[in-house]
This record gives C-alpha cells, sequence and structure tokens, in this order.
C-alpha cells in the first residue's frame, strides 16, 4: 500500500478538522478515493487515524474541546462524503450498529458502518444515544443477524451489560468492539457479547466469516458477573452524589484553600471526585481493580498536560475510603490503588510524563 | 432361581425361574431352554474362587428381553458362581419398572424440549424469527423435515423450511394451499380444525422440501394463537423400515402441544409487528426533523424525551425552507406536559404552523393566530415557542426572533461572548391576547444563535447531585463554543445537559443552533454545489 500518500491524506484532513473547514476535508476524502486509495483505507486509515489524533491532541491540551468537537464534526462529514461517493448493494447478513447508550463518541462506530457497508453487509446505523429499549424494538423489527455495539467509555460498561443482556434475551449474537471493552476485549466476554473485535477491520472479517452463535435465551445479566451479589456496586453507583459531597466536604477542611474556590472551580473539583467514584463503582462492577489504576494513571497525565498537580488524588482516595470502610471490595481497591499512585511518583516524577 | 452346572446342565430351579423360563427343566441344556443373552453370560462368567463381589452377585449382572404370551418381559439376572464351576442364576423380572422408567425419561425430555420452545419462542417477538425457531426445533425434535406458513398477505404464504441437518431456509409456498387437504383451511384459523393426516402419496411435489427422500408420513396441524390465524405446521417423516416414520398416538398430541406454543409465539410477534407499524406510520409525523444546511446557513437539533424510551415528548421543532428569498423559518416549542399526550399537541402545533406559513413575515400574527386556534381547541394546555426568520446575506446571516413565553435564545460571537435575544412575550393558548417583541439579530462567521427549552436549564444533578444546570452554565458551556459548527454546537449542550442530569429524571429537552460557518463558501442559493468564497 502507499503509505506515505496515506499519511499525507491524514495530514490534510487533520488541517482541515481543526481549521472546521468541511469543504476542504470533503476534497481531501474525494481526492483520496479518485487516486484510488480503498474506500476502506480511507474511512480507517485516513478518518479514523484523524480521529485517533483528535483524542490525544486533547488528552495533551494542544487543541481545545472547540477544536475537539470541531474536528469531530468535520470528520464526521467526511464520512458522509466517502458513504455518498461509494454505494454498494447489500447482499450480505444484516447488521444492527449501535454505540452503548450514554456514549457521545460515535465516530467509530459509524466507520464500523460504512465499511460493513462496503462489504455488502446490511447495515442499519443506529449512532449514539440510543435508549436500550429502541434498540430492542428494532431488533424485534427487522430480526438482524448481528448487533454490533461500540463503546469507547469504561464507566457505561454496565449500560453496555443491560444492553447485550437485552440483545441475548431477543435472540440475536453481539458483537462488541471499542475502547471501553478493554485492549485485549476482556470486558466483552466478561460481560456476555459473543465476540470482540480491537477493530473495524477484524470485526467485518469475524462478520464475514459466518453466523456469530447465539446465547442461550435463559442466560441471565448475573450468570456473568456472580460478585454483584455483595450489592458494592449498586450501593456506590447509588450514593454517589452523597459520597462526593463527603469527600468534598473532607477535601475542604484539609485544604483551606478550597474555601476560597470560584465556582467554577468548585464544580470541576466535584466532577474530578464524582469521576472517581464512577470509576470505583465500574471496577466494582467488572471486579478489576485495574479500571480504577488506569483512570488514575489517565487523570495523572491529564492533569500533568494542564498544570494541575496529580497529588490531589491521593487524599481524595483517602476520604473515599473512610466512607466505604464496611465494603470489603472497594476498600481493598481503594487501599491498592493508593498504593499504586504512591509507586508511580516516587517512580517517576510527573514532570517527565506529558 | 436356577442353577446351572459346569457342562451347563440345568440342575435346580424354582418356580418364579420356571415362569420367566418355562422350559427350564431339571437336567435340561441352558442352551436350549435360555434367550441367547443369558446363554452368553452364563458362558462369561469366569470360573475361579468366589470372592466377597461374587457373594453379593454385584459382579455378574446382565439384563435382557424373554419372551412371554403377553409380550417381551425385561429380566435382570444377576449370577453368583460356585467352586465347582456350577453358577446360579437368580432372575428378576423388571418390565414395570422399566417401563415406568421409559415414560418418565420420555416425558422429561418432552418437558425439557418444551421448556426449550418457550424460551427460544419468548425470546423473539419478530414473525420470521419465530418461525425459523419452530421449524427448527420441530426437525430437531419431532420430525425430518418440517414446513411453517404464515397466513395469506398479499396472496403470498411466507414459509419457513427446515430440513434436518440443513438449517433453515425462507421463501413463499410455491404451490397452492388448497390442494393439501386440510391446509387452507388451517391456514384461515376458522373453523379450528384438528390435525390432519395425508396419504404421504398424496402429498404434493412441492409440499416435499427437495433431498428429503421417501415421505413415510405427513401431519397438518394448524397454529392457534391469541385469536387469530397464526399459520400452519406440515410436519414429514421419511419412510424407514417397517412402520418407522410413522407418528404415534402420544406423538401426534405432544406435536400439537408443540403447535400450541409456536403458534402463540407467532401470533403475539404478528400482533406487536401490526402495532409496531402502526405506531411508527403515526409517529412518523410526531418525530422531530432532520435538519441540515439551507442557503449557506448551518441548521442543527438535538432533542431528548423525558421518558427515554419514548421517542417523542412536548417539546418540538421545524425549519421552513423560505420562498423567494423570504428567508426560512425556525420554531422551537415547548408545551405543557410530557409524554404521548404532549406530542400530540405538538403535532397540533406544528401542522398549525404549517397552515399559517403565508403570514410568517409577521411574527405577533402567527403567534395570534395560533393563540387562537388553540384557546378553541377543547386541550386546556398551552405552549411557550420561538420564532425565528433566518435569512442569509453577504456579510453572515439576519434573524428576526420573536418569542412568546419562551426564554430567550442566546448568541455566541466570534470572540466567546455570549449574550441574550431581547425578545419577550406572553404563553401562547393561554391569554385571550398575545404580545411579544421582536429583535433582529446579525450573526457573522463563526456565530451561532442557540434555540433551547427550559429542559436544558432546568435539568437537575450535577457532581452533588441536587444543582439545576442553570442558564449560566449555559452561557458559560456556548463561549466555548464560537466557531463551532452547529452540529458540534448543538452536540456539546446536549452532552453537558445529559451528563450534568446523569441517570436523573428530567423534562424534555430540545437546543436548536443556527450558525454561519466559520470562513466558508458562500453556497449557491438553493443549490448545494461550490460557491464563493467570502472570508
Amino acid at each position: 500500500m502507499t503509505g506515505s500518500h496515506v499519511g499525507a491524506h491524514v495530514e490534510a484532513l487533520w488541517e482541515a478538522a481543526v481549521a472546521g473547514d468541511e469543504y476542504a476535508a470533503t476534497d481531501v476524502v474525494l481526492a483520496a478515493l479518485d487516486r484510488g486509495v480503498p474506500a476502506e483505507t480511507v474511512l480507517l486509515d485516513v478518518i479514523g487515524a484523524v480521529q485517533r489524533r483528535v483524542g490525544a491532541e486533547w488528552a495533551a491540551n494542544r487543541i481545545d474541546v472547540a477544536q475537539e468537537h470541531t474536528a469531530t464534526a468535520i470528520n464526521e462529514r467526511a464520512v458522509a462524503a466517502v458513504a455518498q461517493r461509494t454505494r454498494v448493494r447489500p447482499t450480505a447478513a444484516r447488521i444492527a450498529v449501535a454505540c452503548v447508550d450514554g456514549e457521545w463518541h460515535s465516530l467509530p462506530a459509524r466507520l464500523l458502518s460504512e465499511v460493513l457497508r462496503l462489504r455488502g453487509f446490511h447495515v442499519d446505523y443506529l449512532g449514539a444515544q440510543v435508549p436500550t429499549a429502541h434498540l430492542i424494538g428494532h431488533l424485534h423489527r427487522t430480526a438482524p443477524d448481528a448487533v454490533a455495539l461500540s463503546g469507547s467509555i469504561v464507566t457505561r460498561l454496565p449500560t453496555a451489560h443491560a444492553t447485550i443482556t437485552a440483545c441475548g434475551a431477543t435472540g440475536v449474537p453481539v458483537i462488541a468492539g471499542g475502547a471501553a471493552f478493554g485492549v485485549d476485549g476482556r470486558y466483552a466476554t466478561r460481560l456476555g457479547a459473543q465476540a470482540w473485535a480491537p477493530d473495524a477491520r477484524s470485526a467485518a472479517d469475524l462478520l464475514a466469516a459466518g453466523p456469530l452463535p447465539r446465547r442461550s435465551v435463559d442466560a441471565q445479566p448475573s450468570d456473568d458477573l456472580p460478585h454483584l451479589v455483595d450489592q458494592e456496586y449498586t450501593m456506590v453507583s447509588r450514593t454517589t452524589p452523597t459520597l462526593v459531597k463527603a469527600v468534598y466536604t473532607g477535601l475542604e477542611r484539609r485544604i483551606p484553600a478550597m474555601v476560597a474556590y470560584a465556582d467554577q472551580q468548585r464544580l470541576h473539583t466535584a466532577e474530578d471526585i464524582e469521576h472517581i467514584v464512577t470509576f470505583l463503582a465500574t471496577a466494582l462492577y467488572l471486579d478489576d481493580a485495574d479500571v480504577l489504576h488506569d483512570f488514575l494513571a489517565w487523570t495523572g497525565a491529564v492533569l500533568d498536560a494542564r498544570g494541575v498537580p496529580a497529588a490531589v488524588l491521593d487524599p481524595a482516595l483517602e476520604l473515599l475510603l473512610d466512607e466505604l470502610r464496611d465494603f470489603t471490595r472497594a476498600a481493598r481497591m481503594l487501599t491498592d490503588a493508593r498504593a499504586r499512585l504512591a509507586d508511580t511518583a516516587t517512580a517517576a516524577p510527573p514532570a517527565a510524563s506529558a | 432361581m436356577l442353577s446351572v452346572d459346569h457342562a451347563g446342565v440345568v440342575t435346580t430351579t424354582n418356580r418364579l425361574a420356571r415362569g420367566l423360563l418355562p422350559a427350564a427343566e431339571v437336567g435340561g441344556l441352558l442352551d436350549a431352554v435360555a434367550p441367547q443373552w443369558l446363554v452368553d453370560a452364563h458362558a462369561a462368567v469366569p470360573r475361579r474362587a468366589v470372592t466377597d463381589a461374587d457373594r453379593s452377585g454385584a459382579a455378574h449382572t446382565v439384563a435382557g428381553p424373554v419372551p412371554s404370551e403377553t409380550g417381551p418381559r425385561w429380566v435382570e439376572a444377576y449370577a453368583r458362581p460356585d467352586a465347582d464351576g456350577a453358577v446360579t442364576w437368580w432372575l428378576v423380572d423388571v418390565t414395570d419398572l422399566r417401563t415406568t422408567r421409559e415414560a418418565l425419561r420420555t416425558e422429561q425430555a418432552r418437558a425439557a424440549f418444551l421448556a426449550e420452545v418457550s424460551s427460544r419462542l419468548l425470546g423473539s417477538l419478530n414473525v420470521q424469527r419465530c418461525m425459523e425457531i419452530t421449524a427448527e426445533l420441530a426437525t430437531a425434535h419431532l420430525c425430518d423435515a418440517a414446513l411453517v406458513i404464515a397466513p395469506a398477505r398479499r396472496g403470498r404464504h411466507a414459509t419457513v423450511v427446515s430440513v434436518r441437518g440443513r438449517g433453515t431456509t425462507l421463501g413463499d409456498l410455491t404451490g397452492d394451499p388448497a390442494e393439501v387437504a386440510g391446509l387452507a383451511e388451517a391456514l384461515q384459523g376458522f373453523p379450528p380444525v384438528p390435525s390432519r393426516w395425508l396419504d404421504p402419496a398424496a402429498a404434493p411435489e412441492w409440499l416435499v422440501p427437495p433431498g428429503v427422500g421417501r415421505i413415510g408420513s405427513v401431519v397438518v396441524t394448524p397454529l392457534p394463537g391469541h385469536g387469530v390465524p397464526a399459520g400452519a405446521l406440515v410436519l414429514l417423516r421419511t419412510a424407514g423400515a417397517d412402520g418407522e416414520g410413522v407418528f404415534a398416538e402420544d406423538e401426534e398430541m405432544f406435536s400439537r402441544l408443540f403447535a400450541v406454543r409456536a403458534g402463540n409465539a407467532m401470533s403475539a410477534a404478528r400482533l406487536y409487528d401490526q402495532q409496531a407499524s402502526i405506531t411508527e406510520t403515526l409517529m412518523r409525523e410526531l418525530l422531530p426533523p432532520v435538519v441540515q444546511q439551507l442557503d449557506g446557513v448551518e441548521f442543527a437539533a438535538r432533542y431528548r424525551p423525558s421518558q427515554d424510551e419514548e421517542r417523542i415528548g412536548g417539546d418540538f421543532y421545524d425549519v421552513h425552507p423560505g420562498i423567494d428569498g423570504d428567508g426560512s423559518l425556525v420554531v422551537l416549542g415547548d408545551v405543557c406536559g410530557k409524554g404521548l399526550d404532549a406530542a400530540v399537541l405538538t403535532g397540533k402545533i406544528r401542522s398549525g404552523l404549517r397552515a399559517l406559513l403565508p403570514f410568517a413575515g409577521d411574527h405577533l400574527r402567527v403567534l395570534q393566530l395560533l393563540n387562537s386556534a388553540l384557546l378553541d381547541a377543547d386541550d386546556t394546555r398551552f405552549a411557550t415557542l420561538v420564532l425565528a426568520t433566518v435569512r442569509r446575506d453577504a456579510a453572515g446571516a439576519c434573524l428576526r426572533l420573536t418569542c412568546g413565553g419562551h426564554p430567550a435564545p442566546l448568541v455566541v460571537r466570534a470572540d466567546g461572548t455570549v449574550e441574550e435575544v431581547d425578545s419577550a412575550g406572553t404563553l401562547v393558548g393561554a391569554l385571550p391576547e398575545v404580545v411579544a417583541t421582536t429583535a433582529d439579530v446579525r450573526l457573522g462567521a463563526g456565530e451561532t444563535c442557540l434555540l433551547y427549552t427550559d429542559g436544558i436549564t432546568e435539568a437537575r444533578g450535577g457532581p452533588f447531585g441536587d444543582e439545576q444546570f442553570g442558564e449560566e452554565r449555559l452561557r458559560r458551556a456556548l463561549s466555548q463554543c464560537a466557531g463551532m459548527p452547529a452540529e458540534a454546537v448543538v452536540e456539546r449542550v446536549q452532552m453537558l445537559a445529559s451528563e450534568w442530569i446523569g441517570r436523573g429524571v428530567h423534562d424534555d429537552m430540545a437546543v436548536f443552533a443556527v450558525t454561519v460557518p466559520r470562513g466558508q463558501h458562500l453556497t449557491a442559493v438553493g443549490g448545494h454545489g461550490r460557491g464563493r468564497y467570502t472570508a
């Protein structure tokens, strides 16, 4: 493949996307198609590559929220332009593509839809923000051969689990994909999905290889995650606002400067605490402490990129631990997280990680 | 009890043994009086020193049939070798026990099958899927090939054919159901007809799936369900040697139990399908429209009803393209109430506004006319709305905005400044008179005017769980949206409000952005081609 050409297209599309120039973006992808770059390559290795760069640049604080949203919107149009140029008659199986409810990153699902369409599948792209009830109604009405479920936010996995279970109850198998399901797809199988794919190409290959097995309709969600009987997830997720308040009040006592925080600063701190609680709840749901660790490591890096010391994390974890002493798994995860945070802090000074 | 010496001669018998083997007399050869399985077992008993296991009789146990006048009996035989090479056999008639066990096993298998039938069929509300499951289950448990035939729709009978080991195929019935006795009646569902046995030779060729072989028996069973005809089930068994391939009486009854379950599932799926398509048709008019770029101005909208499982609610918006350079009319509104009732009222208001389009240039008049129409209606509910006439010009866009009891739209300038549009007015459909003021707003490149409903600002949640999102946060969010495409603006606002709410309850939420693209080509009026570059 013409690797350097693809690289040039990526660069050009990136420029157009952050500049918010829809026409230039459309020109880039259509020109690539005209030069004989396969449509699948344009979708995944040009538009997909730019979108990955958008995420990385935002995390590194090199572009702002407005640029991130703008670039994503422009990329969506670029996908639409490719789709309009390449029509394929559906001859293969029917696949419903949806995002996990509450998911805002719809582009990966959109890219998968277009790749599947190019490969001859009959695709129903349901998009982001699909309440499970709508998805299930769609499955009953159309009886597709599989649901492709895309998720990039780990904290949406409990919702994803509900969706996968509901699909299974209608007898339709689920192939899961996206960053939320883990780099090796471990959460996909844990949550009862019949298949997992690391990227759009492998998902298309897998679906083209033959029908996915169907799950037993009698399977219950609790069969997948027996540890949920301890109710720790339910308690933590249900009392999130109370926990956030308690930790926030505790922090105010410890860090006197916080009392003088402006409304906006207060909100940011509270949101950071809320994220910790939400990731802890997700870790409890999956019984996987790495969910919390990965989040804390990522937060450390993001805070670092914005010049905020990650030192506020530990007191927050400690206060949360005080609130959750009676919860065996939660307490163990928090204790463990504090120890690992302390290790990273001594191993690498924060300034070096950006 | 029966003793046999080392030479195979019967040395002792008792009454019970003679009852089972009437020919067994003392002095006779075992070979001549016993069934072959017992003769073989006798020969196989090892001749050696007697062990404890031998004494308990557990070491050599065999079983087999023994003919009798009332049919074969099932006999278990326990061997006990003696020291001199003789063997003593205890014979136990276990025919009744065995029959009971077999019946139990059959019943257990059937109960398990019916449970599988129920759980698989109950899982789907899709007609075609239910037909496929029925055909699959029938060939897995009851017959060699099965046809599940749906009632006629536009003169065709959708049919799923399943052949054991070869999966299912969907198609239309190729022959005339009237050619098969009982099939046409079964498909009509009324009057109820019993299963019909067909002479396999009389079955028309189209009824037998290719590659199935010679048919031994055919049964046509109606699929009853919920008082509506669900179709018919045709079960075929291939002809085997000596009577195989014929349904026994209890098997036929069992097929009927299966048919009842399958029929119920299929009719439920069909009723669901009918209802779903009616709902879809009726709802199409009430769903928020897809909006996009028009005359070089970007429009984008997002809607989230208060009930996530519903797709409609009390908020609405529309874009009406202008005629002869009049400018497009954008409407966004909120009727009091939630759910379907509110949605029906939004439908009335939207069609009312469509009828008032000739007066679109005079916002106050439109509001007044709509007000009288709503006051005249039986409905006591009212609405708030905002009208915006959008005209593209060389420098950007010119908006005329009028609010009827609705939150004032916000304008995001290119530098991130957020301004409130200076327009206010009364509710529509509540008072006899409507008063409202109209404001003119200019939008330059990269600037957006955001219309929204109070579901956004009144959203409760946040990290502490009980705060309102509020206009201040909306303004702050918008100040970051300068220069963004309309799509990105509405997505950003909707995302922030949704994340604010988390899992809490919320009202209907609608946002609508009118944006002049930044550094953008001016699209030729009415066309989608490349236009003149303006910035």
